[in-house]
């Protein structure tokens, strides 16, 4: 995997960043008169032209059920879905189309394999390891599958940089554990998690490793031959495709030994009341009609980050990280969140007497989103003490001028409060 | 910055620095806890209630600016208040932050938060401790929240 702070040295031109942000048709419009400066990207990224012209494409010239008509309509959509499983499978790296199933998003994806665990692995006595940075959605689901199967959730500390504790890495795994269920990158944090040592390591004792890169893979290039997890979690939206079509990678044996997780149309070879035979995987998985426009844009969004380049596109984000951070901190009162040696562009940061809520609506006046509150990580705002920070998180398509018009916000908050 | 001067009025700002009636009430016969699931806010109103009548108040918790100097502004007004004063005047706060009631022409404590019906996130930010008065009057034993 690259380096991101390697890439730090690597120069985007303006004129470039300029090109790319005139993709973006909402970048254009303002707030309450301000141009919108949109800093809530590992909320959600906004949308390229090419993916909004591809979702009203599909709907008007297209729009049919999949994998069932005999008609023309059916069929090109049944080809465009499929090609959307093989135009993703290419951008992760994985080795078959047959190991992409398309999901609602990461938390759908997440709560699949935690079903399909708990029916087949977990038990009474055994472990579910997790890491204190998780985001809800990768704590709650084991949870559930603990509930169910009596198996136990044990918990990998951070250290106060925001970075995972592995000072006793061999303790980590043992006979007990079933599972490593990881964060990728922190979307509280920023942290890039050492991912593919911890799965290295996971697999010398046997055990499989999810990995939640909800956060990670518009950040940076992903390749899941390389990581060799077992499963590998993400959703459309946060990597500048639609909502509501998300992405499980899970590596084939598992789909196969892994009992369906929905039934319904398209799952099934036959259905008699005596018995259903079940289709093949990934078709398995994906029960019901799916998100058939989804897949389609998701194809769409992934094209156009690799026609920018994901190396650019990280190398371009971790000047903005840098730039952040560095007028952020020269705030007298300014405390930022996470301050991993490998991070993503995010920056969590409180300021002293001021609360985060109050801050997100000072920075919404002038026209800036950046999301406060916990972030659905609380245990991490626990372990540092605080109820919620405020957090600006960078895409492909923020400028250095936008840094400045936040930083100038916060100063605007400090003169608020305390003039 | 209008809007926002209205919102973050001097008068607020200053309850939000120095809470009035802040903290533990021992002797307390009432007391509930308030919860904005949205941002995480937490709060405790205790209240000492005598033949009727809020004799004592205290709050507790964290929060923003706006939901801190509005349980603060609350407990001064309800002290000494009669269960259903205190109720009345839950709903007249109500009617004030959802823009319901115009502000009063006399500058009261309760007009200060006319400024939040501009910023419609934050409505319950400025209910949280009236919210909580009121299950602490009604004696709802669970934790009440805002949404």
């Amino acid at each position: 995997m690259t380096n991101p702070s390697l890439l730090a040295s690597v120069t985007v031109p303006e004129e470039v960043v300029a090109a790319w942000r005139a993709d973006f048709p909402i970048l254009h419009r303002t707030v309450y008169g301000k141009p919108l400066v949109y800093l809530d990207n590992a909320a959600t990224t906004q949308k390229p032209r090419v993916v909004i012209e591809t979702l009203q494409h599909f709907y008007s010239e297209l729009n049919s059920n999949v994998h069932r008509g005999v008609y023309y309509l059916s069929e090109q959509a049944t080809e465009l879905y499929e090609d959307a499983r093989r135009t993703v499978q290419r951008f992760i790296g994985a080795a078959s189309p047959q190991e992409i199933v398309f999901v609602r998003g990461t938390t759908e994806a997440i709560n699949l394999v935690a079903h399909c665990m708990a029916r087949t692995r977990l038990r009474a006595g055994l472990e579910i390891l997790l890491t204190q940075m998780e985001h809800h959605s990768n704590i709650v689901p084991w949870q559930l599958a603990a509930e169910q199967t009596g198996a136990r959730l044990r918990v990998i500390p951070i250290t106060a940089s925001g970075e995972l504790k592995l000072d006793h890495e061999d303790e980590l795994f043992t006979e007990r554990t079933a599972l490593l269920a990881v964060v990728h990158v922190s979307n509280s944090l920023g942290t890039i998690n050492p991912v593919r040592e911890l799965i290295g390591k996971a697999h010398e004792y046997g055990i499989p490793v999810l990995v939640d890169g909800a956060q990670a893979v518009a950040h940076l290039p992903v390749n899941i031959q390389e990581l060799d997890c077992d499963f590998y979690a993400f959703s459309g939206h946060k990597v500048y495709g639609p909502t509501g079509i998300g992405v499980l990678y899970a590596k084939r044996y598992w789909l196969e030994e892994f009992p369906p997780y929905q039934g319904g149309g398209d799952m099934i070879r036959s259905v008699t009341f005596e018995r259903t035979l079940y289709n093949e995987v990934p078709y398995k998985f994906e029960a019901g009609t799916p998100n058939i426009a989804g897949a389609i844009g998701l194809k769409a969004a992934l094209e156009y980050v690799q026609s920018l380049g994901l190396e650019r596109i990280a190398a371009h984000e971790q000047q903005l990280l840098a730039y952040a951070t560095e007028q952020l901190e020269s705030i007298p009162g300014v405390r930022i969140i996470g301050t991993a040696r490998h991070k993503a562009s995010i920056v969590s940061f409180t300021v002293e007497g001021i609360h985060p809520h109050d801050l997100g609506t000072i920075a919404d006046r002038e026209g800036i989103a950046i999301r406060v509150g916990h972030h659905c990580t609380q245990p991490v705002m626990d372990f540092f003490g605080i109820p919620a920070t405020a957090r600006a998180s960078f895409a492909l398509y923020n400028t250095p001028e936008e840094i400045d018009r936040l930083v100038a916000a916060v100063q605007k908050a400090i003169e608020l409060f305390r003039g | 910055m209008e809007e926002l001067r209205e919102l973050y009025q001097q008068i607020i700002l200053e309850h939000y620095r120095n809470p009035r009636n802040f903290g533990e009430l021992p002797e307390a016969t009432h007391r509930a806890e308030g919860h904005n699931p949205l941002c995480g806010d937490r709060l405790e109103v205790a209240l000492r209630i005598e033949e009727g009548r809020i004799t004592e108040i205290r709050f507790r918790g964290s929060g923003c600016a706006i939901s801190q100097a509005s349980a603060s502004v609350m407990t001064t007004l309800v002290k000494g208040k009669t269960m259903a004063e205190a109720e009345a005047l839950c709903e007249r706060f109500q009617r004030i932050v959802t823009g319901k009631e115009p502000p009063n022409s006399e500058l009261d404590l309760l007009d200060a938060f006319a400024g939040v019906r501009e910023f419609p996130s934050r409505v319950k930010c400025a209910t949280l401790g009236w919210h909580t008065l009121r299950a602490a009057l009604q004696q709802v034993p669970e934790t009440v929240t805002t949404e």
